[in-house]
C-alpha cells in the first residue's frame, strides 16, 4: 500500500509541470487549449527518440520542452493572427501532432528499457539501499526526488516570470485584453507567449511521464487535458489560491493528489478502462459546482 | 495637438444595418484644450473616441497626434498618446490584480515590456500618495484585488491610471454614466483637478448637459457623425442649459427630443 501510495505521489510530481502548463492558459490566460494533448505526446516523443539515440535524458527533456514552445506557438498563430477561435485552435495542433508525433517516433510506440532516463543516476544514492531493505521501492523514491526539484525549478521560475513586467502585462491580458490594449501593450503577443510556455511545460512533463513508464506512446496524451483540468480545480479547492506562491504549490499538491485517488480508485476494483469517464465526471462535476451551489441554495430558500 | 481630418467610418456596410457613424468629422484641439463632447444616441460621440484610440481602423481621413499621423498605428501603440477611462467601470482595469499591479501596469504605457520585475517599492511609495489625494481610502489597500472595488472606486483609479504617464491626449468616454450621482459627482471633481493640475489636453464624452457646460472651456455637439455646434471661449463660461437647446434647433432644424439628455 505505502509503495502505490508513493508512486502516485512521484508520478503526480511529474504531472504537476503539466498542471502548471494547463495553469497558465486555463486560469491566466482564460483559454482551454486541447493542444496540450498532442503537445504532451511531442514531449514524450522527442525526448524517447533523443534517449534511444544515445542522448542524455537531462537533453531529452529540454528539447522536449523547445519542441513544445513551437507546438504553443502554432496554436498562438492560428488564434492570434488567423482569428481562429481559441479552442479551435487547440484542436487544430492536437490532431495535426498527431501525424506529426507518428513522423517523430517513426511508428506508434518507443520503449524505454534498458535505456538510463533522468532518474537512473538518483536510484544510487546512498540511501537507496536502506530504503530497499525497508521494502521501499527505490525507482518511486527517485522519481519523487528528481519531480519534486523538477516542480521547485518550474515552479521558482513560474514565480519570477509572472511578476516582471511581462507576466504581469500576460496575467492583464487573460483578465482584460481592452485594458491592457489601452497600456499599450499587444495582446496578441501575450497571448502567443502565454500558449508558448503552456505547451512548452506539457511536453517537457511529457518527456518526464515517458521515462517514468518507460514508453513513449502516440496515445498517451488522449484525456491528458481533462486531466489537467482536475489537477488544477482539486489543487485550487483543496490547497488554497491565496497568493501566487501559494497557487503553484496548490497546483502541484493538486496534481499529486489527483493520482492519489486514482491510485485508491484503483485499487478499490475500479477497471482500468473506466478511469476517463471517471475523470471527466469528476471535472464535470467541478466545473458546475458554482452552478449547483445556486440550485442548491434556491431549492433551500423555495421550501422554507 | 490633436487633428481629425475629414474621417469617415460605416459599419456593417453593405447590410441591413449599415450605419454611417462618422460623416466627415473635422476637429482641432489646442494644447490643454478640455472639451466635453454632448450629442443624442448615435450621434458618434464614442465613435470619435473609439477612431481615436484605433480600436478599428477608420475608412478615410486622418488621425494627428502631437504632429505624428497616427492613423494606421494599432490600437496599443496609439496607448503611447493615450490615457483613457471608459464608461464600463469593468473595462478599464484587471479584476484579478491588485490596485499596485493595475498601477504599475498604467505606469509603464507606451514603455517596452521586460523581464525586470513588475512592480518596484519606490513605485509603490508613489502610488501610495497618489491614492490618498482620491481621499476614498485605497491607500492602505495597494493589495486588494481591483474586482472587490465599486463602480465609482474603479473608475477613480482607472482615471488615475489614464494619467499615471502624462498623456499627450485624455480621453473619458461617459466614464461617470455608470455610477450613481453622488459618486459621478466626485469621480467628476477628480477629473477636473487631474487635468487642471497636469495642464492635460482631453476630450470628455457626457449625455449630461449640465455636466457639459460646467466642465472644460470648449463644448461641441456631434450629430449624424459630425461636429454641428462648437462653442469657446467666453461664449462657452455664459452657456445655459437654455441657449444649448436654441442653439441646437437653429442649427439642426429641429428640437432636441432625447430625454437621457433632457432630464438629467
Amino acid at each position: 500500500m505505502l509503495n502505490i501510495i508513493l508512486g502516485a505521489v512521484a508520478l503526480g510530481s511529474l504531472w504537476a509541470v503539466m498542471t502548471m502548463g494547463v495553469y497558465i492558459t486555463f486560469r491566466l490566460l482564460d483559454i482551454a487549449d486541447l493542444s496540450v494533448e498532442g503537445t504532451l505526446v511531442t514531449g514524450a516523443a522527442v525526448g524517447a527518440v533523443h534517449i534511444t539515440h544515445g542522448g542524455n535524458p537531462w537533453v531529452a527533456t529540454i528539447l522536449a520542452l523547445f519542441a513544445g514552445l513551437v507546438c504553443g506557438a502554432v496554436t498562438g498563430l492560428l488564434h492570434t493572427k488567423l482569428k481562429i477561435p481559441a479552442l479551435l485552435s487547440g484542436i487544430l495542433t492536437m490532431i495535426a501532432l498527431y501525424s506529426v508525433n507518428l513522423r517523430i517516433m517513426g511508428r506508434a510506440n518507443i520503449a524505454l528499457l534498458n535505456v538510463p532516463g533522468v532518474f537512473t543516476p538518483l536510484e544510487k544514492l546512498p540511501f537507496m539501499p536502506w530504503l530497499a531493505a525497508h521494502g521501499i521501492m527505490t525507482k518511486n523514491v527517485a522519481i519523487l526526488i528528481c519531480g519534486v526539484l523538477v516542480c521547485l525549478v518550474v515552479g521558482l521560475f513560474l514565480y519570477w516570470f509572472f511578476g516582471t513586467e511581462l507576466g504581469s502585462a500576460i496575467r492583464a491580458t487573460g483578465n482584460n485584453q481592452q485594458m491592457v490594449r489601452a497600456q499599450g501593450v499587444n495582446t496578441d503577443t501575450m497571448i502567443l507567449l502565454g500558449l508558448m510556455l503552456s505547451n512548452g511545460l506539457v511536453a517537457m512533463s511529457g518527456a518526464l511521464i515517458a521515462q517514468n513508464q518507460s514508453y513513449a506512446d502516440v496515445q498517451m496524451g488522449t484525456g491528458s487535458i481533462v486531466i489537467g483540468l482536475a489537477s488544477v480545480i482539486i489543487g485550487e479547492v483543496l490547497f488554497g489560491t491565496k497568493s501566487f506562491r501559494r497557487t503553484l504549490l496548490s497546483l502541484t499538491l493538486g496534481a499529486i493528489t489527483y493520482r492519489i485517488i486514482i491510485a485508491l480508485v484503483l485499487k478499490a476494483g475500479m477497471a482500468a478502462n473506466d478511469l476517463k469517464l471517471f475523470t471527466a465526471i469528476t471535472v464535470a462535476i467541478c466545473l458546475a459546482l458554482p452552478q449547483i451551489k445556486s440550485w442548491w441554495a434556491k431549492l433551500k430558500g423555495g421550501k422554507k | 495637438m490633436l487633428d481629425l481630418k475629414n474621417i469617415y467610418k460605416t459599419f456593417n456596410t453593405g447590410t441591413i444595418n449599415e450605419k454611417h457613424a462618422l460623416n466627415g468629422l473635422n476637429l482641432h484641439l489646442d494644447p490643454g484644450d478640455f472639451v466635453t463632447v454632448i450629442g443624442g444616441n448615435g450621434a458618434g460621440k464614442s465613435t470619435m473616441l473609439n477612431a481615436i484610440s484605433g480600436v478599428w481602423p477608420i475608412d478615410s481621413g486622418a488621425i494627428v497626434i502631437n504632429g505624428a499621423d497616427v492613423t494606421a498605428l494599432p490600437e496599443y501603440k496609439r496607448a503611447a498618446y493615450l490615457g483613457r477611462v471608459f464608461q464600463d467601470p469593468m473595462l478599464g482595469t484587471a479584476a484579478q490584480m491588485e490596485i499596485q499591479e493595475n498601477l504599475a501596469l498604467a505606469l509603464r504605457r507606451g514603455k517596452k515590456r521586460t523581464l525586470r520585475w513588475g512592480i518596484t517599492g519606490e513605485e509603490r511609495e508613489k502610488y501610495h500618495e497618489l491614492l490618498k489625494t482620491l481621499d476614498l481610502g485605497l491607500e492602505d489597500r495597494l493589495t486588494t484585488k481591483v474586482g472587490l472595488l465599486s463602480g465609482g472606486q474603479r473608475q477613480a483609479l482607472t482615471l488615475l491610471m489614464a494619467t499615471l504617464t502624462k498623456p499627450a491626449l485624455l480621453l473619458l468616454d461617459e466614464h461617470t454614466a455608470a455610477l450613481d450621482p453622488k459618486t459621478a459627482a466626485k469621480v467628476l471633481e477628480i477629473s477636473d483637478r487631474i487635468i487642471e493640475e497636469e495642464k492635460l489636453t482631453a476630450l470628455m464624452v457626457t449625455h449630461n448637459m449640465r455636466d457639459a457646460i460646467a466642465h472644460g472651456n470648449r463644448l461641441i455637439m456631434l450629430k449624424d457623425g459630425r461636429i454641428i455646434l462648437d462653442i469657446g471661449g467666453a461664449e462657452k463660461k455664459s452657456l445655459t442649459v437654455e441657449d444649448l437647446l436654441a442653439k441646437f434647433a437653429s442649427v439642426a432644424g429641429e428640437d432636441l427630443d432625447n430625454d437621457r439628455m433632457l432630464l438629467n
